[in-house]
């Protein structure tokens, strides 16, 4: 296929690992930040082709594992109540909260709807006035942009059945709160390139120099993550710590700056709890008081009961890269995507999800 | 004999599931479990544990092959076919995956209140169109009418039964280490037609679905006497489910080749812009056949000279036996798990 099959080319990636191979004169840990990388990284087999030195870390980059317990039984509160149309992306639908999940509510009767798009939920509610219409507004400054812009239509509109539970987060806190971590072992960073899309890539600057680590800004397919890596090496390798675009197909310095003034616009940066993390100071997004009228926390007034997590589970090392899936006790078997016991078991871009999927036994990794 | 342990508390309430999810007949490892605890506990006996797409018995000295499958498609009317075409290839192809010559269906049809006669006029015509094309008649129905609102329009349910003019022993339990895996055409078609259609995806032409008969390509290889070990209709859960339950029953390592897939361009980049696995995405008209190592390239043959297995490809084989599972060689040649979908095919948000 046109403009992905090039960025697949098996004969191209050995070309660029024996490069990796070439470079690399000692181990290095390099963590990919986003879901989607790490998913393609397992699923392609990306690090089998790198050297036994690079360790690639699995970051904290999939919002559907990040989101805390706390938030995940919030929606289901709401799409169990009378009256109400809930919607969500997709993935969001079978994330177990602390006593069940949005397709469950579905199944006993709660009108879920799965969209596409922030927007298609706005039509929902215009199609249904005398329903309430509640959007589970998830993930990073990928998807925070379309969050905003149904937001700000809705209130052009008037609409005053459409509301939204918000639980967007920010990539550049995450990294800066892992690596002022004094178990840190993260050298460098394969930014997430659809992040980098809307925001551009100013704000790595003075994380590059504050921390001195490279920050190479990569794309998703097996070539552009294999070119992410052997940048970072590179760098690694000669002492330096700089910014760097790989994905400059669809990166600019500067990102989407209409975006990012909607963004402003409709939201403020707060602080967030990361599921398998902690708080985070300034890492979330919530709505500006002028938009206060589209939270559905306010709307329908509900209440956060602290959830804990289960005691065996080591997502939170997991998504440090302080530890690897396989490594823990009950990955595979307490723990599986049926029947998840925390964070990265979740969502099919969670670090343990992916390893599931694609490398349940050691044996595949060699065969 | 002994009674059946019957114990009164239901298998299922595994939490977190006591509901019954529309996952649980996604085809993937939920309907397993749906199946192996509730359907197979209850009615366990030796020919409902072969867990094939039908079931071969012996009566008068004629071997028979029996199936069931029932039809609740939306739309009703997509790219490529309709929900009575449908209900006619789905179990005409169950039967094939026995290497039965199917001879008669039955059609029970659940009718929503309010369908337009209309409607329900060209979807009988297409049954009978479809039942004319696979040589099959239909010699047995039912008819039942639902408030409007408890149905989907019309959900049909067909059972056919098939005669065994065959020797061979075609069934998950037969397949053998070095066996050569071969598919009858590109996958992930018919999933990916639906799901246009249902999501309102634009692409250049629409993608129409692969719903067809396949039972003459079956039917062509015995005629060969090609050593067949397994078939299998590849339907919902696509060719990783498939080649996960064989694996299992079997208790073989089946390694296929990502290269040598087919999945046309177009399905292809539904899928990418949906975050869908094309392998995990259903076909109504493609098998996937495990045959002996020998008598591959001959197979190959014969299937590409169907014009319905034209696309046919040998994509990988049988590793051997070990405990049950399928690798796949990634494009960049790298080697992974190919899993069974969890439940239902959810698109990813990023």
């Amino acid at each position: 296929m046109k403009y992905l099959d090039e960025y697949r080319d098996g004969e191209l990636a050995q070309k660029i690992a024996r490069e990796v191979h070439r470079v690399t004169t000692q181990p290095w840990n390099i963590m990919e930040v986003c879901g989607g990388q790490t998913h393609a990284i397992v699923k392609f087999g990306i690090d089998e082709l790198l050297p036994g030195q690079i360790t690639l870390i699995h970051g904290p980059g999939c919002p559907v594992c990040v989101t805390p317990l706390e938030m995940i039984d919030k929606p289901l509160d709401i799409a169990a109540r009378p009256n109400v149309i809930f919607t969500s992306f997709g993935d969001m639908l079978r994330v177990p909260g602390s006593t069940t999940d949005l397709l469950s509510v579905k199944a006993r009767g709660g009108d879920v709807r799965m969209v596409y798009s922030p927007l298609d939920a706005l039509k929902i509610a215009e199609q249904n006035p005398g329903k309430e219409v509640v959007f589970f507004g998830v993930g990073f400054e990928t998807t925070a942009p379309a969050t905003a812009m149904a937001i700000h239509q809705a209130a052009q509109k008037q609409l005053k059945n459409f509301s939204m539970l918000i639980s967007h987060v920010l990539v550049p806190p995450a990294m800066e709160a892992l690596l002022s971590s004094p178990d840190c072992q993260v050298q460098g960073f394969l930014a997430a390139g659809h992040v980098c899309t809307v925001m551009g890539f100013e704000e790595y600057f003075p994380i590059a120099a504050k921390y001195h680590v490279p920050i190479v800004v990569t794309g998703f397919e097996p070539l552009d993550i294999l070119q992410g890596v052997l940048m970072v090496v590179r760098q690694l390798e000669s002492g330096r710590a700089e910014v760097e675009n790989q994905y400059a197909r669809s990166v600019r310095r500067e990102g989407n700056q209409p975006a990012q003034k909607l963004m402003r616009e409709v939201f403020r940066v707060i602080p967030r709890k990361w599921r398998g993390v902690g708080e985070i100071p300034q890492s979330g997004l919530g709505l500006n008081e002028a938009y206060a009228a589209f939270d559905a926390e306010k709307k329908f007034g509900v209440v956060e009961h602290h959830v804990a997590e289960p005691a065996e589970c080591i997502s939170g090392l997991v998504l440090q890269g302080l530890k690897k899936p396989r490594e823990c006790s009950a990955f595979g078997t307490r723990c599986t995507p049926e029947h998840p016991l925390g964070a990265t078991m979740v969502s099919s871009e969670g670090a343990c999800a992916a390893y599931y999927r694609y490398r349940r036994e050691p044996a595949v990794a060699n065969a | 004999m002994q009674p059946p342990d019957f114990t009164p508390v239901c298998p299922i309430p595994i939490a977190p599931y006591p509901h019954v999810l529309l996952a649980h007949g996604g085809g993937g490892r939920l309907m397993r479990q749906l199946i192996g605890r509730m359907f197979l506990a209850a009615f366990r006996n030796p020919l409902l544990e072969t867990q094939h797409d039908s079931t071969v018995v012996e009566l008068a000295g004629k071997k028979l092959a029996f199936t069931t499958d029932s039809y609740v498609v939306r739309p009703l009317f997509f790219p490529g076919g309709d929900v009575g075409s449908m209900s006619v290839h789905g179990t005409v192809n169950d039967l094939a995956m026995s290497g039965a010559r199917p001879l008669y269906l039955s059609a029970a049809f659940i009718l929503e209140e309010g369908l337009p006669m209309e409607t329900l006029w060209k979807i009988v015509c297409s049954m009978q169109q479809a039942a004319q094309r696979c040589g099959v008649q239909i010699i047995t129905g039912d008819t039942k009418v639902v408030d409007k609102g408890k149905g989907d329009g019309v959900f049909i349910n067909t059972a056919g039964v098939g005669v065994v003019e065959h020797d061979q022993t075609i069934a998950p339990q037969n397949v053998r280490t070095g066996d050569a895996v071969l598919v009858s055409g590109d996958l992930g078609r018919h999933g990916m037609a639906i799901m246009a259609v249902r999501e309102g995806l634009q692409f250049e032409s629409a993608i129409e679905s692969d719903s067809a008969p396949v039972h003459e390509i079956v039917l062509e290889l015995l005629k060969a006497g090609v050593e067949i070990h397994c078939l299998r209709d590849l339907t919902r859960g696509g060719l990783a489910s498939a080649l996960n339950e064989i694996a299992e029953a079997s208790r073989v390592r089946v390694e296929v080749e990502e290269k040598s897939i087919p999945v046309r361009e177009d399905v292809h980049a539904a899928c990418e812009l949906l975050g869908l696995d094309p392998l995990h995405v259903a076909c109504e008209g493609r098998l996937v056949a495990f045959v002996a190592a020998r008598d591959a390239e001959r197979a190959l043959k014969i299937m590409r000279g169907q014009a319905i297995g034209a696309g046919s490809a040998a994509i990988g084989r049988v590793a051997g036996s070990a405990e049950p599972l399928v690798t796949l060689k990634s494009a960049i040649g790298a080697n992974r798990i190919l899993d069974m979908p969890s439940g239902e095919q959810l698109p990813r948000i990023c």
